[in-house]
């Protein structure tokens, strides 16, 4: 491969693994911090793309208007689809939160794995909301009309780092604090949390909406680098499991472990892609299975030998300890 | 129209309540959420297809159908099989992973991911042999509906699978209540550290419950397959309906998995009068969410699922 | 030779703390030892490893002439001793005589006979058989829990606070059950808090404080001894 070529290759690897290291930063603040067992991401994954979606494009006119059927379409630029995914993400995980989260660890996974299967359900069999199965294509890039389309990759991939860098800071910043402080009692002992007076419900749901919110955006951000999104591109593999993997893979309790893992398991998902060469014709078809295999049993490795993952926990969690 | 949706969801239910009763039993004792269950159910319907379309013609088994029903010699053979074959996938799942996890005191949402990583590995896997498409045990063979009163049509098939369902509810009941190791996994599930106490070997308990739980729902699979067809996603699709009929049968409890599993099959079947049948997991889904807020210890008073 | 000696033993529920600072005690065959001393001294604990549930870290248990400090509660309970715990003692979604069947788990034999027996220890149990045991009154149920211990006819039963949580008429109809097991040639090593009654019925008395051995003696002694009056009694 010419080097060009090759550039270009690792700009859009280096994207994905970016807009997964959002989703995994999400995850850590609900799991990590504060012990939720959220296996719905891709409900807020799919969530977020859309409500990005269907602001930032304008509502079909003229012959398109036979083809495309959205409920909204705002045509507001970029940031608009960034905060409004946000948003809508924190206000229906705070709508999801109330009958939710007080129930057993166990029970609410079942509970986020039906809510997700119901976002999805939803999105691909009410065709007047977002186009049905068919998906919405054609969607906006920031400031597409001014960088030139061969360096846009460049461009979009520093847009995604400045997010994921900007997400990065806050979470450090709001973990350093009381509040985080909390969350960590909570995630390791709830009973003497709850007994110490502070009102658990509340924090974890505070928890919940927080994460929900950053995996809108990172929602948003995939479906502006795709430029098309459809309910079956949120399955719980890609939409949920993965991202298990990478925070486990990395370090849950962590946040560089969360980028960390992000990079390193899209990078082995994309490294085995040469997989597909290697195979004949006639399986070509069943590789992303084998793929998809490698990275259950990588998983099951990973919880076997090192479930804190590579970085592990991070163990200073007061700004006063680290100063002191 | 609706009593027939309703004699639909009996069928439904019944193979839920297999899968249900296995999912139940496992958690009664090891307190641990098989995420991995409805992918039992899927190795079990694709162990009877291996069995039906390329090993048994190999050795020469027939395979003209019996009587009214869509199957023959080489199904009857099957089953047996494929609930042996999946009781073995399960023990090897849990003496590879889910053991040395309990060893290790690793945290009950360690060992659920570690079931969701062991139902991607059993799923991958059957994708991988046969692909993704939908399949029939019997492509081509139409067996006619029969006519209840009422109006109502089912098919022999159908009726059969509530049939087996039955017998081996039944088989269950007695197993549980009439042998010694049956009443020996109830008090485990009861109380795990008093049956070290008396001495009942817990281990092999828990190989039990994996044989048993494992058998049912590659029954549950294979009876789905008969009844509709099969596909590598299938038992990904009834988790939320199996969980849904263990929690509001009360978890952990047999009985309650089986009553469970007959209501959501019939809120299933009946919810596609107003709904699209592709909704038929959110349904099962809202369900369990009204029970959990509602009564969450189930019908018969399992576990609450409250912190 | 004693039927159950215990030498020196420390033991603990994790790595860095003792509960059990090197404890030693001895039970003859068909005595009654009690094990009395104020909460937190070690006395459950001390069942726990003495059964197998905890591993002693030092020190020595011997029964019947045989060492059997670190072996596991499955292999003890073969041996001939029988334990039942304070709490979760009993299986509550079985019935009596199918909780009675569990206790008889290990055996190979025909043991009818012994459920005879044990009916016979136990008649409120007898009417009560098909019944599940969650359904039970608390003095019932320990009746159950003791019950089911009986089954393989130990030498030795440890009884962990059978009192705790009764009603004071199902307290004495449990000590008097406990009489009427030790009548038949059974050992028993018993914790208590009420340790009035506790050193009334027992042959033997230990007083256990902080992990360590206090004081012992016969019951009678320990039961007139102004000390163990004032702390333990309730005398002012």
């Amino acid at each position: 491969m010419e080097l060009e070529g090759l550039l270009a290759y690792l700009v859009s690897l280096a994207i994905m693994a970016s807009i997964y290291a959002v989703f995994c930063l999400g995850l850590n603040i609900q799991w990590g911090y504060t012990g939720l067992f959220n296996i719905g991401i891709a409900g807020f994954f799919c969530l977020g793309a859309y409500t990005s979606a269907l602001i930032t494009t304008s509502m079909p006119r003229g012959i398109y208007a036979h083809y495309v059927r959205q409920l909204f379409g705002l045509g507001l630029p970029f940031p608009f689809g960034l905060i409004g995914a946000a948003l809508i993400c924190g206000l229906v995980a705070f709508l999801i939160g109330i009958p939710t989260l007080r129930l057993r660890e166990d029970y609410l996974a079942i509970a986020t794995i039906g809510i997700a299967e119901t976002f999805r359900l939803v999105f691909n069999n009410e065709g007047w909301l977002a186009n049905g199965p068919r998906g919405l294509m054609g969607l906006p890039q920031p400031l597409q009309g001014v960088v030139p389309p061969e360096y846009y990759n460049y461009f979009y991939l520093a847009v995604v780092f400045c997010v994921m860098w900007a997400v990065y800071v806050a979470i450090e910043r709001a973990i350093r604090s009381p509040w985080g402080r909390v969350l960590k009692a909570i995630r390791e002992d709830e009973i003497s949390a709850a007994m110490s007076g502070k009102d658990v419900f509340l924090f974890k749901m505070q928890s919940l909406v927080l994460g929900s919110m950053i995996m809108g955006i990172g929602g948003a951000l995939y479906a502006h680098y795709t430029r098309a999104i459809s309910p079956d591109v949120f399955t719980p593999l890609y939409g949920t499991f993965i991202i298990w993997v990478m925070l486990m893979a990395g370090g849950s309790g962590n946040n560089r472990g969360a980028i960390l893992g992000a990079f390193l398991i899209w990078g082995i998902w994309t490294g085995t892609k040469f997989l597909t060469d290697l195979l004949p014709y006639t399986m070509k078809a069943r590789a992303p299975y084998i793929r998809f295999l490698i990275v259950g049993i990588l998983l099951e490795f990973i919880l076997l030998y090192r479930p804190q993952g590579i970085l592990g926990e991070e163990k200073r969690v007061s700004r006063f300890l680290d100063e002191g | 129209m609706m009593l027939e949706l309703f004699v639909y969801g009996i069928v439904l239910g019944s193979i839920i309540a297999l899968g249900a009763i296995g999912l139940t039993l496992v958690y009664g004792i090891l307190r641990f959420a098989n995420f991995a269950h409805g992918d039992l159910m899927t190795a079990g319907a694709y162990v009877g297809l291996f069995l039906v379309s390329s090993l048994f013609p190999l050795i020469g088994i027939p395979r003209e159908p019996l009587g009214p029903f869509s199957f023959g010699w080489r199904m009857v053979a099957a089953f047996p099989v494929a609930m042996a074959a999946v009781s073995g996938i399960a023990i090897l799942l849990d003496r590879l992973i889910y053991r040395r996890l309990r060893q290790k005191g690793s945290s009950a949402v360690i060992l659920a991911i570690s079931a969701l990583g062991a139902s991607l590995i059993v799923r991958m896997v059957v994708l991988i042999l046969w692909g993704g498409d939908y399949r029939s045990f019997f492509p081509g063979v139409l067996r006619p509906a029969m006519e209840l009163p009422f109006g109502v049509k089912i098919r022999p098939d159908q009726v059969l699978i509530i049939g087996v369902a039955a017998l081996l509810m039944v088989s269950l009941y007695l197993f549980l209540h009439y042998t010694k190791t049956g009443k020996a996994m109830r008090a485990t599930a009861d109380n795990m550290e008093l049956a070290r106490i008396s001495g009942i070997r817990t281990e092999r308990i828990v190989l039990w419950t994996w044989a048993i739980g494992g058998a049912l729902a590659a029954a549950g699979g294979v009876l789905y397959g008969i009844d509709v067809q099969i596909h590598p996603g299938m038992g990904w699709n009834f988790l939320l309906p199996l969980f849904a009929a263990a929690i509001l049968g009360g978890i952990g409890k047999v009985h309650g998995a089986l009553i469970g599993g007959l209501v959501i099959g019939v809120l299933q079947q009946l919810s596609t009068a107003w709904l699209l049948p592709t909704y038929k997991p959110a349904v099962a889904f809202i369900g369990m969410i009204i029970i959990l807020l509602v009564r969450p210890q189930g019908i018969f008073g399992g576990e609450t699922g409250g912190t | 030779m004693s039927l159950l000696v215990v030498e020196g033993v420390r033991a603990g529920y994790n790595e860095e703390v003792d509960i059990l600072q090197g404890v030693s005690l001895r039970v003859e065959p068909g005595q009654i030892v009690a094990i009395i001393g104020p909460n937190g001294a070690g006395k459950s604990t001390l069942l726990k490893t003495v059964f197998g549930i905890l591993r002693p870290k030092e020190g020595r248990i011997v029964f019947d002439g045989e060492e059997i400090g670190g072996l596991p509660p499955e292999v003890i309970v073969r041996k001939g001793m029988s334990y039942v715990p304070q709490v979760r003692n009993v299986f509550p979604s079985l019935t009596v005589q199918e909780n009675l069947e569990m206790g008889a788990f290990v055996r190979e034999d025909d043991y009818r006979g012994r459920l005879e027996e044990i009916y016979q220890v136990f008649p409120d149990l007898r009417e009560k058989r098909h019944q599940k045991v969650g359904r039970l009154s608390g003095g019932q149920r320990q009746m159950v829990a003791m019950g089911r211990a009986l089954m393989l006819d130990p030498k030795l039963l440890l009884l962990d606070e059978p009192s705790a949580g009764l009603a004071p008429s199902a307290v004495s109809a449990v000590f008097d059950r406990i009489m009427e097991i030790n009548r038949r040639g059974v050992a028993i090593l018993i914790v208590e808090q009420n340790a009035k009654e506790a050193l009334r019925l027992s042959n033997y008395g230990y007083v256990l404080t902080m992990g360590r051995n206090a004081l012992e003696g016969p019951g009678e002694e320990l039961l007139r001894d102004e000390e163990v009056g004032r702390l333990y009694l309730g005398r002012g």
